[in-house]
């Protein structure tokens, strides 16, 4: 095939794109070179738009001992363990293909993590639909949730929390966002950055097919009414063939064969070869004729683009290929050398004797596109003026039911019942909780992992709620009695093309920078997905954040179930009465405009620190931050988990009832706390500047709100739990 | 006490089942599918997970591993063993317990806590527990327990049926039933009792801080019987 520049345009390059690759080869590319640089190229793999922002994010820590740019993150968490983590989208291939799209998303997550050396502990998940009403909705939830099930407890991974959200905007681009945290020993780490010459390139795992071609540049577009032809770029995934993967890496990591090792995810053969040679600033030749393929005459393009799963590539010691061999034959996986490590800072590929491409390294790394896109800033929409009448004629008791039956606040747990999340025996909180929890094995410290997402407030004004999600992350951590360390961040956009969807980007950013960087929760790891957007429609920005916190003692983990009938509820950090963007505002009263809730930073840090010290001393029996739906869901679901009720008092502020119950203000838990530790309590927190208001005492079994309106736990029960498992039934 | 756990391709309670195990005070050894023997043992365990990716029938690839040939003559000979999930449908597929294992009713994987009942105790695995019923832990796709009418004839004369699914008192109805088995038949024995096959997962309720301990209870006894 001759290669010009529609060529070059059907692959997704621009014009100057193309323009660069000529001038950088000084000469015309062959189709395999145009292959390769495309993939390399798209804005999945070169994160051309979002380089220069995501420079700006504080990546760097005491405990940090990867930041971004290696397959996955890491943290230290003491006597020589280590935690390796990522959160990665897969968003395209889920909405064409719901189940292998988000199957091979979670797979291709685990070996980002395993390929560090570490075993997988704990998987999550942060996934948007669009409207419940929307004929697609209920099929992609299906499949989308049966895929990461299918995918994972096939693995023996469990699955440990995770968020669902529905929303309009997700109609035609469906979220899909996958995390895994590994365990390692800290002295046991392996990096993809190659090194020596002459050194063996190995190719295991499974065979190369033709599945997922141009995958990682379907993913770097938007949809529009062709995407059925696109289902072909969906990989499918094969988790039983990844478990022997897993388990004949590690058993080769134990020994010291490996110099550098990289599995082959977006962009495959090619991204994972340039990745380690880059790095190592060698080169590598590769003999495409090696490769293990599951098809005939496969030509050197398809070999080189296919995005088939549960593969890796790994340099290896001179004379340890014997050795390797044998684990892989052990566990039946294919095993080939393919090609070497050279000084020429190549990528040099052979087929059937005959050079088939010869690309400079740096050509398609370090002279990959940076683009400083055009944005525009946000402004923050003006506060609304919410008629006091308006709010009189509600009845708190039903607009509370409706709250607890909302799609976004409704019990998830028709979802993660069918996710194996007891698997390893080290689940000691399940998801339906604040955070996951998970020990690490056979010691006394277990982790913290939570995956929250705030798309309305970041919509609403990008800078105040790209703050607001990692205050999120850092409270929920809190709230289970971790102390937050780092976070990884998934960044679901529209297109950077558009100036308003790269304002969003670089706004969202900026306010997750100045959070992560005051509350000392670093950034170790992410992924960026632009194009969530069919034709002109896009989505609201999404910024995920996956937080990690560690637990010294386990024994000290909180829970949010009420514990005891008499004990005593308090909220910590002040209600202003902020409605606007609430979940009330929104879906009870219909009014979608106004700011999000603000961030105080000094409040989130000092309140946050200050519940980590009572929960330290023992003090907190059962803790929730307060949400979406405000102080009254949050106690409402605190009742509903440990099965008891609460006469619930407003304290005696200028604001309204309604405003107190269900005002989004940030920065705030409820806590559960024993009679006589009252005064010790408020002594702590008086003394620590941290405002906190009385709620009510814990009852047996009802819900009253200044001793008059009352509900039975068991109708919030009803109104919390039907939801889904009727939408799904139905 | 001496126990072997047999890892396959795709096991993945095999580790799981070892810590259990040795918390329980059994000198555990890790066996290789691929291998023709185990170790001497008191007790062998199939362990849960996707032997062989479940990509044919659950448990139907793993049946014919080599080590099975010796895990069958132990049976046969009256050596104890257990099958759990997983392994329970490993020991269907050998023919070593009588049935199938269907996919659950509602079609999708499911992991919960359970309530089981103990239907039989004069046998090594339940002889001596005082409790009637277990909470168990669940964590399957295919669990849906199915054989003929003559074959659960002859099951329920032999009092082969080990554990039904149940509430908290012990009431075996249909709506306790979590996968759509028959008769809610939740784990069965061969006629001499020596080989348990059961869906639910002890092994994961060994501590007060999982799901529950119940597991502990499980695992005690069976030592203590052994002995």
């Amino acid at each position: 095939m001759i290669v010009n520049e529609q060529v070059a345009i059907d692959h997704g390059l621009k014009k100057d794109e193309y323009a660069k690759i000529c001038e950088l080869l000084k000469r015309t590319p062959n189709i395999t070179e145009l292959g390769v640089f495309s993939a390399m190229w798209n804005e999945h793999c070169s994160y051309k738009s979002s380089k220069l922002h995501l420079k700006k994010l504080p990546t760097k820590g005491k405990q940090v001992i990867q930041g971004p740019g290696e397959n996955a993150g890491i943290i230290d968490i003491g006597d020589n363990d280590a935690i390796v983590f990522k959160i990665e989208s897969h968003n395209h291939p889920s909405f064409i293909e719901p189940y292998q799209g988000a199957a091979t998303g979670v797979g291709g997550i685990m070996r980002d993590v395993f390929t560090m050396g570490a075993r997988p502990i704990a998987n999550l998940n942060s996934i948007h639909f669009g409207s419940p009403q929307h004929k697609k909705t209920k099929n992609l939830l299906r499949g989308v949730v049966h895929g990461i099930g299918g995918y994972g407890n096939c693995m023996g991974v469990p699955t440990i929390a995770g968020q669902t959200n529905f929303d309009s905007s997700y109609n035609g681009n469906i979220l899909v966002n996958a995390m895994t945290l590994g365990l390692v020993k800290k002295d046991k780490i392996f990096y993809s950055k190659a090194a020596g010459l002459n050194k063996p390139v190995i190719y295991v795992g499974s065979k190369t097919g033709r599945d997922g071609i141009h995958g990682a540049s379907m993913a770097s577009t938007s949809f529009d009414e062709k995407i059925e032809e696109k289902k072909p770029t969906v990989q499918v995934g094969d988790p039983f063939t990844e478990k022997l993967l897993l388990e004949a890496c590690l058993e080769l990591m134990a020994g010291d064969s490996i110099i550098a090792i990289q599995d082959m995810g977006a962009a495959g053969l090619t991204s994972s070869s340039i990745e380690m040679a880059s790095k190592g600033n060698l080169g590598i030749e590769i003999n495409l004729n090696k490769v293990p393929c599951r098809e005939a005459k496969m030509t050197p393009y398809e070999i080189m683009l296919s995005e088939s799963q549960e593969r890796m590539l790994i340099v290896l010691e001179n004379g340890k290929e014997e050795h390797a061999k044998k684990i892989f034959d052990k566990w039946n996986l294919d095993f080939a050398v393919i090609g070497k490590t050279t000084k020429s800072k190549k990528i040099e590929l052979y087929f059937n004797d005959e050079k088939v491409a010869n690309i400079p390294v740096n050509t398609l790394v370090e002279n990959s596109p940076m683009y400083d896109r055009k944005w525009k800033k946000a402004k923050l929409p003006k506060k609304n003026k919410i008629k006091k009448d308006d709010l009189k004629n509600l009845k708190i008791i039903d607009v509370l039911k409706k709250v607890l039956s909302n799609p976004n606040v409704c019990s998830k747990e028709w979802i993660w019942q069918q996710y194996d999340h007891t698997v390893m025996g080290d689940t000691i909180q399940k998801p339906g909780g604040d955070a996951g929890v998970v020990r690490v094995h056979g010691t006394d410290k277990a982790v913290a992992a939570s995956v929250d997402s705030s798309a309305v407030y970041c919509w609403a004004h990008p800078l105040t709620g790209g703050k607001q999600v990692v205050c999120e992350s850092f409270r929920n951590l809190i709230s289970v009695g971790a102390k937050p360390v780092a976070i990884t961040n998934c960044l679901n956009f529209g297109s950077p093309e558009n100036e308003e969807n790269m304002g969003e980007f670089v706004e969202c950013v900026q306010g997750i920078g100045e959070a992560a960087e005051y509350l000392k929760f670093p950034i170790v790891s992410g992924n960026v997905s632009f194009y969530n957007q069919t034709k002109e429609e896009g989505i609201k920005p999404t910024p995920s954040i996956g937080g990690v916190g560690l637990i010294k003692d386990y024994q000290k983990m909180i829970t949010m179930d009420f514990k005891e009938i008499d004990n005593i509820v308090l909220v910590i950090g002040k209600t202003e009465g902020h409605i606007d963007q609430s979940l009330f505002a929104r879906n009870i009263l219909d009014e979608k405009n106004g700011p999000p809730p603000e961030i105080n930073l000094f409040n989130e840090k000092n309140n946050g620190e200050t519940l980590l010290k009572l929960i330290d001393s023992g003090y907190i029996k059962s803790a929730h931050d307060v949400s979406l739906g405000g102080i009254i869901t949050a106690v409402s679901k605190m009742c509903i988990k440990g099965n008891k009720g609460i006469y619930l008092k407003k304290p005696k502020y200028l604001i309204n009832e309604i405003e107190y119950f269900f005002a989004e203000d940030q920065g705030r838990y409820i806590i559960e706390i024993t009679k006589k530790d009252l005064k010790k309590v408020t002594d702590l927190l008086n003394k620590n500047a941290v405002h906190f208001d009385e709620l009510g005492t814990i009852n047996e079994n009802q819900l009253f709100i200044n001793d008059k309106t009352k509900a039975t736990i068991n109708e919030l029960i009803t109104s919390n739990t039907n939801w889904l498992t009727n939408y799904m039934s139905k | 006490m001496k126990s072997s756990v047999i890892t396959f391709p795709g096991s993945n309670c095999d580790r799981d089942m070892d810590v259990a195990l040795k918390k329980f005070g059994f000198k555990n050894k890790m066996v290789w599918h691929n291998d023709a023997e185990f170790p001497k043992s008191d007790l062998v365990v199939l362990p849960g997970g996707f032997s062989y990716g479940d990509y044919l029938r659950c448990g139907s690839m793993a049946s014919k591993s080599k080590i099975m040939k010796s895990v069958i003559n132990f049976a046969n000979s009256g050596g104890i063993v257990m099958g759990i999930c997983n392994g329970f449908q490993i020991l269907v597929e050998t023919g070593l317990v009588p049935g199938v294992l269907l996919r659950n009713k509602y079609l999708e994987f499911i992991c919960k806590n359970v309530f089981v009942k103990i239907n039989n105790k004069q046998n090594t695995f339940f002889k001596n527990i005082d409790n009637n019923v277990l909470e168990f832990h669940i964590a399957h796709n295919e669990g849906n327990y199915f054989c003929t009418k003559d074959q659960l004839k002859e099951i329920e004369d032999n009092e082969q049926v080990a554990i039904n699914y149940c509430d908290k008192d012990g009431k075996s109805e249909e709506q306790f039933n979590p996968n759509g088995s028959i008769k809610n038949i939740a784990g069965i024995f061969n006629k001499k009792k020596n080989i348990l096959g059961m869906m639910p997962h002890p092994e994961r309720m060994i501590d007060p801080s999982l799901s529950g301990e119940d597991g502990s209870l499980f695992f005690n006894n069976l030592i203590n019987n052994l002995k």
